[in-house]
């Protein structure tokens, strides 16, 4: 039997790698962006295993609330990615630090 | 019409120095000009009337009630009114400044022709002719105070009134510091006799002095003969102002300034506040023994010293300072003897002849396209023959020929000061002996300027004058300096040698500066004559003078009964200077370069200024200097400013640096210190 826990796991695991892929990844800001969709979709599990789990259907409606959100967000930062891949003729990660002080 | 004596100069300095530009050189000098020679014309009528003893023994003009503090008649309250005090001795003042800067007024016509800034100095000129106006018309110590700094000021932007020479700027600074030093001592002296007597009124004073004789006064810890400390202060402020020795460096420097500002501010007038101030109070003074040796070693040392320099000067208008500087250190030991008469008689008739001198030396340098050294001058008689008579006149004058003006008052000044016993004696002998060196280096600067063959080519001037004529058309001056400098250097070592004319004419000056010699001339000449009898005679000096100064009727009768060599002694002393004078410069010309050689360190002594400037530059300039930079370095750099502004700059520079490290500016540092941050704030809430 699949319980809470092992929800749980698979969620961290699926947590720390989007973590890791933004902290870690030098090269790419797409990789960036789908890990931070990885992050949402952990979160997005986290919901729906208590909402479960709870017997509370709040938990589902929010986790359409963030897969909204996180395709709004995947297209702006999509949008975003392109403008910037024009511009600069890069997405590497490295080479982007004007923000630099 | 005293008030128009004193205050038409002003309005003319005020609308001459505001208007300058938009009134243009020809109104400013006119306005200047012709008030000056109003306030002259207003003057010798109450000048003569003096003479005539028709006028009042002393008026009181009041101008204005000028300083209240603390209710009338109490006790330590302070009143100046400002008030105008004409007596004798005023009137004596007003005619010398008032004619004097008259005529220079005039000269100036002639002299700064070419000069961009007329107004200005036109301005500057009337401005010192009213602070000196307000010093010789002065009811109170307060009052001449003003008029004291007032002339300083004058001088002070006279002196450097040619602001792009830096020679000139240093002179007019060392000139206004020096002067600090005796004004410092003239304002203790103010202070302590407000002190000591509750009032700074003039006629107050001297009445109420000759009850504090002998009283003393507790000063610095110890006690001091109240009447001699007052008047040793006073007097160190008469010393600063009349250059007299020690605090004498900065006249000769005062000569950066155009020539008839030297004439009129440094050998006539503001030089001259000093004898005068001391006549003014000379009822203080002769309360205290001490104090009238002070005045009359200090004079006769002055006199010594400044004559010796004036040997060996090369510039025509230095050899003048020193001259003016030495004649009034007579000035000073006839007032020290106590012949204040005397005293005044010298001014007087100085006036007339040293400006005559320094007006005579403006226009040989004028006919000489500014060159001042007398090496280079010679045979010049027959260019400017005018102004070579003016010069002859003025120099007779000096050397005290018979009848001229300052034969009638030098020859009071020695003989009082012989008659006058005591110590009189020191300061005959030694104003004889300058006597003597007056007429050496008086005939010496003539015989070098209008005497023998022309050594004008070794002259940069007049090589300056000689290639701007002949049309190399250097349009700028530093070209033209380029061209005039090779032939220079070329003579510069051995430019005794050099002679001949360089192919270069001089000019007798225009009639502006000619009327002034012409006018002083006369004065120079019948000065002495026409007065004698009423600034130093027994009875009619009494009469003149009536109280306006201390006047000693015995005094001037010994005078009279000297030893018959005494009455010659400066006349033979004269004649010496000129015998020896004219072996030198004319009979034997290789003779003074044989006695430099033989008494080097006597020669270079003298052509150091017995190393006053040295010495004042090794006991207060350099430590001065030392003391400003370890201040600053120290002191200010290393300390103030190390832990206070630059510290904290530095700190905070500092920190934005390492805070700028954090910011590498990469999406990932920033998105690890978030997660950090988060992990942190759930860990603080969780632990909570």
């Amino acid at each position: 039997m699949i319980g809470l826990t092992h929800y749980l796991v698979v969620d961290a695991i699926l947590f720390g790698m989007g973590v890791l892929g933004l902290i870690a990844n030098r090269k790419n800001l797409i990789i960036m962006l789908m890990s931070i969709e990885l992050i949402l979709l952990a979160v997005n599990i986290n919901l729906v295993a208590f909402s479960a789990y709870l017997g509370d259907l709040v938990g589902q409606i929010f986790a359409m609330f963030v897969l909204t959100v996180a395709a709004g967000e995947a297209a702006i930062g999509l949008a975003i990615l392109v403008i910037y891949f024009r511009n600069r003729g890069t997405i590497a990660v490295d080479d982007i630090n004007q923000m630099k002080g | 019409m005293v008030q128009l004596i004193v205050f038409l100069p002003l309005i003319a300095a005020i609308v001459a120095g505001l208007g300058n530009r938009a009134l243009g050189n020809v109104a400013a000098k006119s306005i200047t000009t012709g008030a000056l020679f109003i306030s002259c014309a207003l003057a010798w009528p109450i000048f003569f009337q003096y003479l005539a003893g028709t006028a009042p023994a002393e008026q009181i003009l009041p101008v204005m009630n000028w300083i209240q503090s603390g209710p009338p008649d109490a006790n330590g309250s302070l009143s100046v009114a400002w008030a105008l005090r004409v007596d004798a001795l005023t009137a004596v003042m007003l005619v010398v400044v008032t004619t004097v800067s008259a005529v220079v007024h005039l000269y100036s016509w002639g002299y700064m022709e070419d000069d961009p800034d007329q107004p200005r100095f036109f301005a500057y000129l009337s401005l010192f002719t009213f602070a000196m106006l307000m010093l010789v018309t002065a009811d109170n110590l307060i009052q001449m105070f003003f008029g004291w700094e007032g002339v300083g000021l004058a001088s002070y932007l006279l002196i450097g009134f040619w602001y792009h020479k830096p020679s000139a700027n240093a002179a007019a600074i060392k000139a206004f510091v020096v002067n600090r030093v005796g004004d410092f001592g003239f304002s203790l002296g103010i202070f302590g006799t407000f002190l000591l007597f509750g009032t700074i009124s003039i006629p107050a004073i001297l009445q109420a002095a000759p009850a504090y004789a002998g009283t003393t006064i507790g000063f610095l810890g110890m006690r001091f003969d109240v009447m001699t400390l007052l008047c040793i202060l006073l007097f160190i402020g008469a010393m600063g102002k009349s250059a007299q020795i020690g605090l004498h460096t900065w006249l000769p420097d005062a000569m950066e300034g155009p020539t008839p500002v030297s004439a009129l501010i440094h050998a006539a007038t503001m030089v001259t506040a000093g004898v005068f101030m001391v006549c003014r109070l000379s009822p203080m003074f002769v309360t205290s023994e001490v104090a009238m040796h002070v005045v009359m070693y200090v004079g006769a040392a002055t006199a010594l010293f400044a004559a010796t320099v004036g040997l060996v000067q090369t510039d025509i208008k230095r050899v003048v300072a020193y001259s003016t500087c030495s004649q009034l250190g007579y000035m000073f030991f006839a007032a020290g003897v106590g012949a204040f008469g005397a005293s005044m008689f010298h001014l007087f008739t100085h006036a007339f002849f040293k400006a005559l001198l320094f007006l005579g030396a403006g226009s040989v340098i004028h006919a000489m396209h500014h060159e001042q050294d007398m090496r280079f001058y010679g045979g010049l008689r027959k260019h400017i023959p005018i102004t070579f008579w003016a010069m002859t006149v003025g120099t007779l004058s000096l050397t005290g020929f018979w009848w001229t003006a300052g034969y009638f008052s030098k020859d009071a000044i020695l003989e009082a000061a012989y008659a006058a016993g005591g110590i009189g004696p020191v300061a005959f002998a030694a104003g004889a002996f300058a006597a003597a060196l007056t007429s050496f280096y008086s005939w010496r600067l003539a015989f070098l300027t209008f005497f023998g063959e022309p050594r004008w080519a070794g002259s940069e001037h007049i090589q300056h004058a000689l290639h701007d004529a002949h049309g190399d058309h250097h349009s700028g001056d530093i070209s033209a300096e380029g061209a005039g400098s090779d032939p220079h250097d070329a003579h510069a070592d051995h430019h005794a040698a050099v002679t001949g004319t360089g192919g270069y004419h001089p000019h007798e000056s225009p009639l502006t500066i000619l009327i002034p010699l012409i006018v002083l001339s006369i004065g120079a000449l019948f000065a002495g004559l026409t007065f004698n009898g009423y600034f130093v005679g027994p009875q009619t000096g009494e009469a003149f003078w009536r109280g306006s100064l201390s006047f000693d009727e015995h005094l001037m009768h010994a005078m009279h009964e000297v030893p018959v060599w005494v009455k010659h002694a400066p006349a033979v002393a004269m004649i010496t200077g000129f015998v020896v004078a004219l072996w030198f410069y004319v009979l034997d010309k290789s003779l003074p370069a044989r006695v430099a050689t033989s008494a080097r360190g006597l020669y270079a002594f003298l052509l150091h200024k017995w190393y006053f400037d040295e010495l004042y530059d090794l006991i207060f300039v350099r430590p001065a200097f030392a003391l400003g930079r370890l201040l600053w370095k120290r002191g200010d750099e290393g300390t103030i400013d190390r832990f206070g502004p630059d510290g904290v700059a530095a700190m905070i520079a500092g920190t934005g640096a390492a805070a700028r490290r954090l910011q590498s500016g990469y999406v990932y540092t920033y998105a690890l210190v978030m997660l950090l941050g988060l992990a942190g704030a759930a860990t603080w809430a969780m632990a909570r």
